[in-house]
């Protein structure tokens, strides 16, 4: 079976980068594919990343609070480009009222801090689409 | 009750095995089950030690402690719009706050304006929106800047905000040589930890000096940079790890000034650092009490510097926001006591504390307030202010102060040898260092090894959501629109003129603070400003890798 490929991406102007950095690290060493963007994307580079990599995950590290502006416009970007089923996921500080509107526009993973990386490991493995599927 | 009763007298029985195979601290350094005189063996009282106020300072830099003058309680905060942030300030002012500390928000950090591509949701979120002076003057309208100081953290561009709060001052009358306060200034921890930068880590540190230059001469009582522990360790590095690059950064900070053709005891007392409270206890007191020895003995011997003043290392704490949990938030408050105590028994001249809700959110005005609370009960209550360095003289501290210190001068040794701290950073040697450690400590977690109540132990299943501070989408629009405003009714010409003025001298070597207050008095705004020097020096990426 494939490696899961997973973008790891830090949207907006945040610098704070270790989340980002440790889950990668984590996600390699449970035996993914994981390509990180680096810090300042845009949702376009995002997505466009996302396309050139094949992914079948991205995951956005955000802690600024831009993520009601960030998540939906790389969501738009997907299904535009017909990547609709690259299984979006979120770590960072996500207020609990943003909770239910990230799940609402299709982000179904929302990590806040503390969160076990074997949590994400699962979830990730659980809820993405296999690589027979989408073929 | 009768529990007391029928428990088994269990000291009576056998010595006990340890509960663990190895005791480490939350660094990862291990810990021997005792510490004896043999332990100290070796430490000279005045050579090493001295008393309080006398070099090396390790027992810190007033020889009257906290019964001279408490620290300085500094809550950080800023959010929205100036006026909210504003209403803030009067808020923690009336609840018996020392001092005031700015937090910016990211478009601001980044030298970008509200209206630009990436300030999208960003925007009032980490912090306050300063664009141009317009907001600088709502910022601080009805606080008298000759009466409070002022910490502003604010780096890559903190010549341009240190530039817009001088304006104000001088609006409100008030002469730069009574001006008092810090601007964190500290670009090479950004290149390391936080990533804040704009402009490579060269014409970056131009700007620094420059900042020295003009304050000597301009601003004396103004604290030019904070050079900061505080990030590095956010970002995953062992508390040795903090002690040495900050330091180190600081070193170099001087190294530069020196080489611009400063006079080292003209600049280096207005130096600060600002370092990490974090939770394991005994470490972080040790760390604070190595920090300022090296320093001491740094400026002395590896800089000549003559005056007392450049010897002593001043600190702002802040308690680690990366311990913090979103589960079981109320914990965070123990958490922060603690942290702070620590802070408080190590000899800092300020410090934040930070508030329940913020692996949440930017707190709340309650818990900013019981956050500040914190700080008075452990001045007032515990008794732990009334005596100078209390736990001077522990066979334990005294002997994790020398283990860090000796950690972080083997740290010294390497990077001297790589040319020093710039071209370290352009090896990426420091931040590789912090990467390593962050994923080690995240694997102690993962494996048990490190608990960490409410995450990995002490769960609870369903935890009741607590109310937290909400920013709302329209901060943005107001920003932009007050800076619609500012652009109509300013004087283009002269803006022009400024910024192209800029431009010329960051070509060549003159100090270019004159120039930006001759820009900001215009109206300029940030993102102005830093892209006019953009258009000069280029911008600096970081090759990303994990």
């Amino acid at each position: 079976m494939a490696k899961i490929r997973v973008v790891i991406a830090k949207p907006g102007l945040d610098g704070h980068d270790r989340g980002a950095r440790v889950i990668a690290r984590a996600l390699r060493d449970a035996g993914m594919e994981v390509i990180y963007t680096g810090l300042r994307q845009t949702p376009e580079q995002i997505v466009t990343a996302a396309l050139q990599e094949d992914a079948d995950v991205i995951g956005l590290s955000i802690l600024s609070g831009a993520h009601m502006h960030i998540c939906p416009a790389v969501m738009t970007l997907l299904r535009e480009k017909g990547l609709g089923d690259v299984l979006v996921v979120v770590g960072g500080i996500i207020p609990d009222v943003d909770i239910p509107r990230l799940q609402e526009i299709g982000v179904p993973g929302i990590f806040l801090p503390g969160t076990p990386m074997q949590e994400i490991v699962d979830f990730i493995r659980k809820h993405v689409r296999t690589r027979v599927e989408s073929a | 009750m009768n529990t007391m009763k029928s428990s088994t007298p269990e000291h009576d029985l056998a010595e006990r095995a340890a509960r663990r195979e190895s005791f480490t601290t939350v660094s990862g350094r291990p810990i021997a089950p005792l510490y004896t005189p043999a332990e100290v063996a070796g430490l000279d009282y005045e050579r090493d030690l001295g008393d309080p106020g006398e070099f090396p300072y390790a027992r810190g830099i007033h020889a009257t402690g906290y019964r001279g003058k408490l620290w300085t309680m500094r809550q950080f905060a800023g959010f929205g719009t100036p006026e909210e942030t504003n209403a803030r300030y009067a808020q923690l002012l009336a609840a018996g706050g020392t001092g005031l500390s700015v937090a910016f928000d990211l478009p601001t950090l980044m030298g970008r304006d509200p209206d630009h591509e990436l300030s999208l949701g960003e925007v009032g979120k980490c912090g306050v929106n300063v664009t141009s002076l317009a907001d600088m003057e709502a910022l601080f309208d009805g606080i008298d800047l000759g009466a409070v100081t002022t910490s502003m953290t604010i780096n890559s561009p903190a010549a341009m905000i240190f530039a817009m709060y001088l304006v104000v001052a001088e609006k409100q009358g008030v002469g730069w040589q009574t001006l008092s306060g810090t601007i964190q200034n500290d670009i090479l921890k950004e290149f390391i930890a936080q990533k804040e930068y704009i402009y490579p880590p060269r014409p970056s540190m131009r700007l620094v000096t420059d900042v020295f230059a003009f304050c000597a001469e301009q601003v004396p009582k103004w604290n030019t940079i904070s050079v900061s522990g505080y990030h590095i360790r956010e970002a995953g590095a062992t508390a040795a790890q903090e002690l040495a690059f900050t330091l180190r950064d600081g070193i170099e900070y001087v190294q530069y000034g020196i080489d611009a053709g400063l006079d080292v005891d003209a600049f280096a007392p207005r130096i600060s650092f600002f370092f990490n409270s974090h939770s394991d206890f005994f470490e972080e007191i040790a760390k604070y009490r190595a920090a300022r020895r090296i320093w001491a003995r740094v400026m002395r011997d590896r800089f000549g510097a003559r005056s007392p003043r450049s010897w002593q290392l001043r600190f702002h704490a802040q308690t680690a926001g990366v311990s913090l949990t979103a589960q079981q938030p109320y914990n965070n408050v123990v958490r922060t006591a603690l942290q702070a105590l620590a802070a408080v028994l190590g000899g800092a001249q300020s410090l934040h504390t930070n508030s329940l809700d913020e692996a949440l959110a930017l707190p709340t005005a309650e818990a900013a307030t019981l956050a500040l609370r914190t700080q008075q009960i452990i001045a007032c209550e515990t008794g732990v202010a009334n005596v100078v360095d209390p736990l001077g003289g522990s066979y334990f501290v005294e002997a994790l102060t020398r283990e860090l210190e000796e950690e972080a001068l083997g740290y010294f040794e390497r990077i001297d040898a790589m040319g020093g701290m710039v071209e370290a950073i352009e090896r990426g040697y420091p931040q590789k260092e912090i990467a390593e450690s962050a994923y080690r400590f995240q694997q102690a977690v993962e494996r048990g090894e490190k608990v960490i109540v409410g995450v990995n132990g002490f769960v609870e299943p369903d935890e009741e959501p607590i109310g937290t501070l909400y920013i709302d989408h329209t901060v943005g629009e107001k920003q932009r629109a007050r800076l619609a405003d500012v652009r109509a009714r300013r004087d283009e010409a002269a803006v022009r003129a400024a910024l192209g003025r800029l431009q010329d001298n960051a070509r060549g070597r003159a100090n270019l603070m004159p120039l930006l207050l001759e820009a900001v008095r215009a109206y300029a705004t940030i993102g102005e400003m830093c892209d006019a020097l953009r258009q000069v020096w280029g911008e600096y990426e970081e090759v990303p890798v994990i």
